[in-house]
């Protein structure tokens, strides 16, 4: 046991991986901290960065110690959350029935074909002006983000199914419902995953962008006021912390995904 | 409702003829087909590739139509170029690439058939899906998923999926096709145990010559592209077989006539391909 | 109850494209019918003849197609240096182990950060507006590309570099000939995710911090309460960037003959 720990940290994958992010912290300090280069010296170090962070008094009011930090935090993530949840149930249950029903296809595709190249983020304008509230806004520019993707990759799952399964099926005896149970579901819930991943990554940029414009909380916002209140250790602190909440994100779906699909990951010789 | 069928059922192919026709492509697949397979029979059907074997087999399981003709099964149309019956648990496929349900695992791929149905409950389906598998020997593979067992082994589980719904007719496209020469041996002698024990009416299209002589009634001989039934040979070896009536002389001799008709075949559909390629 | 195939076809062809022409006047007269009944909230949308007739006038003006070539050549420059750059980095990432194990720790802390989070940093850092915003393009596009083509890499298979070794191949034309054609899928995939990624980091950018472009036209048409243009900014955006992809994938299908079946 003991031995294997020793081996797991002389491992030269996390050795190499340890150096590497050494090397970056040190070139971005000595870029920004010693020498000072022309713009570089305009962007917080990574020293100062930490110490924001971690501080009892930041000077931005914003620090793992401070109710504010964790105010932002909720915010974004309750948006985040109502609005893919949101997107996953629409998204799915429109994906599924598009790929299940020709006619139901025939008459939807079209409208999601010419609604889906407008980038979420250019629906701004238009929900801040339609939905009561800046609340909405933010969460419908998140929800648009991640439900095309999810429709999309949905539709595409459907599609990928072995015809020879349905076929398979109806010889069994299977009518419609047990088919769209037992076929179409567990058929497209890779493509599904897929989805939800990319999703996911829409909605946290999405987010951040409508709280940028329009929000009044959440971290998008905080990093927009801290840029215009020069409190730029606090914007790459923010910067941090959505990147860790979005690969928390996305390692939560990854791992959901392989619960659910038991039969991808126990696959011969994979 | 799908009521327990245990006979096995007659086929009678009346004059069945089959053009594809998408877009204006017109293809004939099938051309004035016209066999009986009597009940309980064992018919073997090999032909060139591509020459419209799987489409008679689409046409009699309710898949595709047909463009002339009659298919009856125990003297009831089941497909005529104004209707086609759909697919059902009296006529069973087992498909060329296999069709075991991946997210599912081998006990609930078996005991699929019989829960949709209504027939028997979830827990009477696993228990005569559990009996089967014992039955041939593959018990300690109920909660694999199919991935993760060799093709031999999937192939069979398929089989004992469409067994256990008791169909009529049972249909198999190319099943032991990219199996080893072992493995199809093993297969073989498989099958010969389910024929033996549970009587049904097989149609099983193949490549193999050998697979063809040895597990078949007859073998009906189909020609190029369009299909039309080149010769029907009667197999009149003594049941049940085994390996060892491959060297015999009965055995030689219907493989050289099958031989013959088949490649005469082949070498039409050979000139015919390097013609379309040119 | 079955009509010969080929008529059948036929009718199921042109009930298919009715299907999908009645589907878009049907949605065009549910929005006339949206806005004409008051429905609450929705009542604010303008109605279609007048985003038609606004689209109609800014098609005529010098000042769109200005924006069009703005926005574009932001995302061009951008994105191609995103390419350029992020290419070459995920090979190196795929084919060297080593390399592998110094640089993807660091890629895979900065790859969560959304783009549009570096737009504070990225107007600090650069001296020009215009060169903050080909950054955050770049940044929108390039952590795609570099997990695309590791992936693209990783997915070679290993059959196909021994039957090259064996057929006498140098390590340089393994490279050229496997490595890089292998993982042209993967690349293309990469670009066309990037460049759906890239139009939102582009118009939020914009929104935020640019002048001109599409996006700041239709941030500007809001301050400016002209709801009839923001739709027309909204459908321009699309098809500027549904001309990208399209771009793209006929880029994809000219580079790999082998997989024109799609």
């Amino acid at each position: 046991m003991s031995t294997s720990r020793k081996t797991g940290l002389l491992n030269p994958q996390i050795m190499r991986a340890l150096i590497g992010i050494g090397v970056f912290l040190a070139l971005w300090y000595l870029l920004t901290a010693v020498l000072q280069l022309p713009r570089f010296k305009l962007l917080p170090n990574p020293l100062s960065v930490i110490a924001e962070w971690i501080s009892f008094e930041p000077v931005s009011g914003r620090s793992i110690f401070t109710k504010a930090f964790y105010l932002d935090m909720g915010f974004s993530i309750a948006r985040t959350l109502i609005a893919f949840s949101l997107a996953t149930f629409l998204g799915v249950l429109l994906g599924l029935i598009m790929g299940w029903n020709r006619i139901f296809y025939d008459f939807s595709f079209p409208i999601v074909e010419i609604l889906r190249p407008m980038p979420p983020l250019s629906w701004i304008p238009l929900a801040v002006l339609i939905l009561p509230g800046v609340e909405l806004a933010v969460v419908y520019v998140t929800f648009i983000a991640a439900f095309f993707a999810t429709v999309l990759n949905t539709l595409l799952g459907v599609f990928s199914i072995d015809k020879n399964y349905f076929l398979a099926a109806s010889c069994l005896g299977s009518k419609p419902k047990h088919i769209f149970i037992n076929i179409v579901v567990p058929g497209a819930l890779p493509f599904i995953f897929t989805g939800l991943q990319i999703a996911m990554g829409v909605s946290w940029m999405s987010l951040v962008a409508g709280e940028i414009i329009s929000g009044q909380q959440g971290l998008g916002y905080a990093i927009y006021e801290g840029y215009s209140l020069f409190q730029f250790d606090q914007v790459v602190c923010y910067m941090f912390t959505l990147g860790i909440l979005g690969y928390i994100s996305s390692a939560g779906i990854r791992a959901l995904g392989r619960r659910l699909m038991a039969w991808e990951s126990r696959r011969r010789g994979a | 409702m799908a009521s327990e069928t245990k006979e096995p059922g007659a086929i009678r192919i009346k004059h069945v003829s089959k053009i594809y026709d998408p877009q204006g492509v017109h293809v004939e697949a099938m051309r004035d087909c016209s066999f009986d397979i009597a009940a309980g029979e064992m018919a073997i059907i090999v032909g060139p590739s591509g020459c419209g074997k799987t489409t008679l087999l689409n046409a009699i399981a309710g898949f595709d139509d047909i463009t002339a003709g009659e298919i009856f099964l125990d003297g009831e149309l089941i497909s005529s170029p104004t209707y086609q019956i759909k697919p059902n648990v009296d006529r069973m496929v087992v498909f060329q690439n296999g069709a075991l349900f991946p997210w599912k695992t081998v006990i609930e791929n078996i005991a699929y058939g019989p829960m949709v149905q209504g027939r028997l409950t979830k827990a009477a389906a696993r228990d005569k899906a559990r009996e089967m598998l014992e039955w041939v020997c593959l018990n300690g593979m109920e909660e694999k998923y199919p991935e993760e067992l060799s093709s031999g082994v999937q192939r069979r589980v398929e089989i004992l999926r469409a067994l256990i719904n008791e169909p009529r007719v049972v249909m198999l496209d190319e099943p032991f096709r990219g199996l080893d020469a072992v493995s199809k041996t093993v297969m073989h002698e498989f099958l010969m145990q389910l024929f033996c024990n549970r009587n049904r009416t097989m149609f099983f299209i193949t490549h193999d010559l050998d697979e063809a002589i040895f597990l078949g009634h007859k073998v009906v001989i189909m020609t190029t592209r369009p299909a039309q039934v080149k010769k029907i040979v009667p197999i009149d070896l003594p049941w049940p077989r085994e390996h060892r009536i491959m060297n015999s002389k009965r055995y030689l001799e219907l493989k050289g006539e099958i031989l013959e008709a088949v490649h005469e075949e082949a070498k039409k559909a050979f000139q015919a391909g390097e013609r379309e390629l040119a | 109850m079955k009509t010969p195939r080929g008529k059948l076809l036929k009718k199921v062809f042109s009930a298919r494209t009715l299907r999908g022409l009645s589907s878009i006047v049907l949605f065009v007269v549910l929005w006339q019918l949206v806005v004409y009944l008051k429905v609450p909230y929705l009542q604010n949308l303008p109605y279609p003849e007048d985003v038609a007739s606004h689209g109609l006038a800014a098609a005529v003006s010098t000042g769109y197609w200005i924006d069009w070539g703005l926005s574009l050549s932001r995302i061009f420059i951008g994105f191609i240096a995103a390419q350029l750059l992020g290419i070459p980095l995920g090979l190196a990432i795929g084919i060297s182990r080593v390399f592998r194990g110094f640089t993807f720790p660091v890629f895979e802390i900065l790859r969560p950060i959304p783009p549009i989070a570096w737009i504070p940093l990225a107007i600090l850092f650069w001296p020009t507006r215009e060169l903050s915003i080909y950054f955050l393009v770049f940044i929108g596009a390039f952590f795609i590309i570099v997990i695309n083509v590791i992936q693209g890499v990783s997915n070679i298979s290993v059959n196909l570099k021994w039957a090259a070794f064996s057929l006498g191949a140098k390590p340089n034309d393994i490279f050229w000939r496997i490595l890089l054609p292998g993982s042209l899928p993967s690349i293309i995939t990469g670009m066309t995710v990037g460049m759906g990624v890239t139009w939102n980091v582009l118009i939020a950018a914009e929104m935020i911090a640019a002048q001109g472009g599409l996006g700041r036209t239709t941030w500007e048409a809001y301050t400016n309460h002209n709801i009839p243009y923001i739709v027309v900014g909204m459908v321009s955006i699309g098809i500027a960037g549904y001309l990208c992809s399209t771009l793209l994938r006929w880029l994809g299908e000219k580079a790999m003959p082998w997989k024109r079946k799609f």
